[in-house]
């Protein structure tokens, strides 16, 4: 549990300079409808994630995760599949 | 009676009056508006141009006025060379207008076979494989090389037809920042060491005219195992000894696994390609779905291909021209204080940055108004969100030619507003 929202904590951080409107942050925030980013933020963000937590998010997993909360639970599995 | 029967009778013959206000096509409604508001600021629709006439090259009629085509990608003007026009014709005299059929199977003719001979020529390859464009040869070759399990990791300024041959493919896809070396290393050095990879990579990116850095990609690349296809469509006939393509001009040809190219370019008709050294290339032909499910090119187009890759072999003069006429252009418009996409001329594009929409649409409808064609480039096709006129040259180019280009560029982007 706290590993998650660590998870979250982080994710948030990287979110910021990204976070143009102030939207306040949830596990039900989406990326698209929430946050109004295009697909070219969409990119540099996930980048950020990926060095981050020294994993990778492929194009497939990336199609798949809309919300805040999908991207954790997708962070944790990846970084756990590495360790 | 039946339901039938109670329809007043006009209803299934007339076309509906207005568009439902919600089905399948709504979804277009955001781009169909967004165009609407372009046209309504009074531009001509960019991307509606029509050509009336061609007369060479370099120079065509749009509306009924000559304008030098600078927005083409006739890089090696071969379109009107007369061995090439003799080529076709002989061609569609003897062969006829088209094959009507796969390459598979009754689609494979004479001139297909010489071509394909003409590009391992050409590329001083064992292998060579032809497409009916060069959009289906890169969806055609990524979606097959790489399946299930495996690794497509791509640059992520890559042309649309990577994008969708990832697609097409069952392939996991991974994408770096554009032209890093260091995001490519970081990112395949976190997949699995076992599973095979494909790194897709371009010499010439073509929105900006950049050129990557081949060297150190591959060597990244073959550092963790992976194969390298590296699509040359805007690099081949003029970079390299044999103008092979940037690849060649770098020195890769022993690492560069496949080459993708097309002939819609350099080559002056239409058609792709992929060339590989690798003995089991040919397997290629047996399972990739665009090269199968499609009818092959027309005998005429191969012909023209087939005498114009044979003419390119030796076409030192016009490579010269070319980089003569790059170097002209992008020092012209640099001196005059546009912004470019490169800081010297590294390709034959030049691509001048705008600052929106509007401020791209004014310039390109002030340079069309006063004789000249060029390309608008808009999100998202194009890098970083940014709005781009780009002009891709032509050896045929004279000199005066771009002078007076040059003189048009600096009337436009004073009127607009664009340079001081």
């Amino acid at each position: 549990m706290t590993d998650r929202s660590q998870i979250f904590d982080t994710v948030a951080a990287q979110i910021k300079p990204f976070n143009k409107k102030g939207v306040q942050l949830s596990d039900a925030t989406t990326f698209q409808g929430d946050l109004e980013w295009d697909s070219l933020t969409v990119m540099d963000f996930v980048a950020a994630i990926e060095d981050e937590f020294d994993i990778v998010i492929t194009m497939n997993m990336q199609a798949e995760i809309e919300t805040v909360g999908q991207l954790i639970d997708a962070v944790a599995k990846l970084r756990d599949g590495a360790a | 009676m039946t339901e039938t029967g109670l329809q007043p009778e006009s209803l299934a013959f007339d076309p509906a009056p207005v568009a439902p206000e919600r089905d399948l096509m709504s979804k277009f409604d955001p781009l169909i508006a967004e165009r609407q508001r372009l046209l309504d600021s009074g531009v001509t629709d960019p991307f509606a141009i029509v050509m009336d006439e061609v007369r060479s090259p370099t120079e065509a009629v749009i509306k009924g006025r000559e304008t030098i085509l600078l927005g083409t990608y006739n890089y090696m003007g071969m379109t009107f060379d007369p061995d090439v026009i003799a080529a076709g014709k002989a061609a569609l005299d003897e062969f006829g207008s088209g094959t009507n059929g796969s390459r598979m199977l009754n689609g494979t003719f004479r001139d297909h076979m010489e071509v394909e001979q003409a590009l391992r020529d050409f590329y001083g390859v064992s292998g060579a494989i032809v497409f009916s464009t060069g959009y289906m040869a890169n969806l055609g070759m990524i979606s097959t090389l790489a399946g299930k399990g495996e690794y497509v990791i791509l640059d992520a300024d890559s042309h649309a037809s990577i994008y969708d041959g990832c697609k097409q493919g069952n392939a996991d896809i991974v994408r770096f920042r554009h032209n890093s070396v260091e995001d490519l290393d970081r990112r395949l050095g976190r997949l699995p060491k076992e599973a095979g990879k494909l790194v897709v990579l371009e010499g010439v990116y073509s929105m900006l005219g950049d050129v990557a850095p081949l060297k150190e990609m591959v060597a990244v690349a073959k550092k963790h195992a992976a194969m390298v296809l590296s699509d040359e469509a805007h690099s081949m006939g003029f970079y390299g000894p044999n103008g092979r393509g940037v690849y060649e001009d770098q020195g890769l040809e022993n690492d560069v696994d496949f080459v993708v190219g097309t002939f819609s370019k350099s080559v002056g008709t239409v058609g792709g390609f992929c060339i590989s050294n690798h003995p089991k290339f040919e397997a290629i032909r047996l399972a990739c779905r665009p090269y199968i499910f499609t009818a092959s090119l027309p005998p005429s187009v191969v012909a023209t291909a087939a005498a114009s890759i044979r003419k390119l072999m030796t076409a030192d003069q016009k490579r010269a021209q070319l980089w003569a006429n790059a170097r002209q252009l992008h020092g012209g418009l640099k001196e005059l204080g546009f912004r470019l996409g490169t800081e010297s001329p590294d390709s034959a594009i030049v691509a001048v940055i705008l600052e929106d929409q509007e401020q791209a649409a004014a310039m390109w409808q002030a340079l069309l108004d006063g004789g000249l064609y060029v390309n608008m480039a808009r999100p998202p096709a194009t890098p970083a969100g940014t709005f781009l006129l780009r002009c891709s040259l032509c050896a045929e180019h004279s000199p005066e030619q771009l002078t007076r280009v040059t003189a048009m560029f600096e009337a436009a982007g004073r009127a607009v507003g664009v340079i001081g």
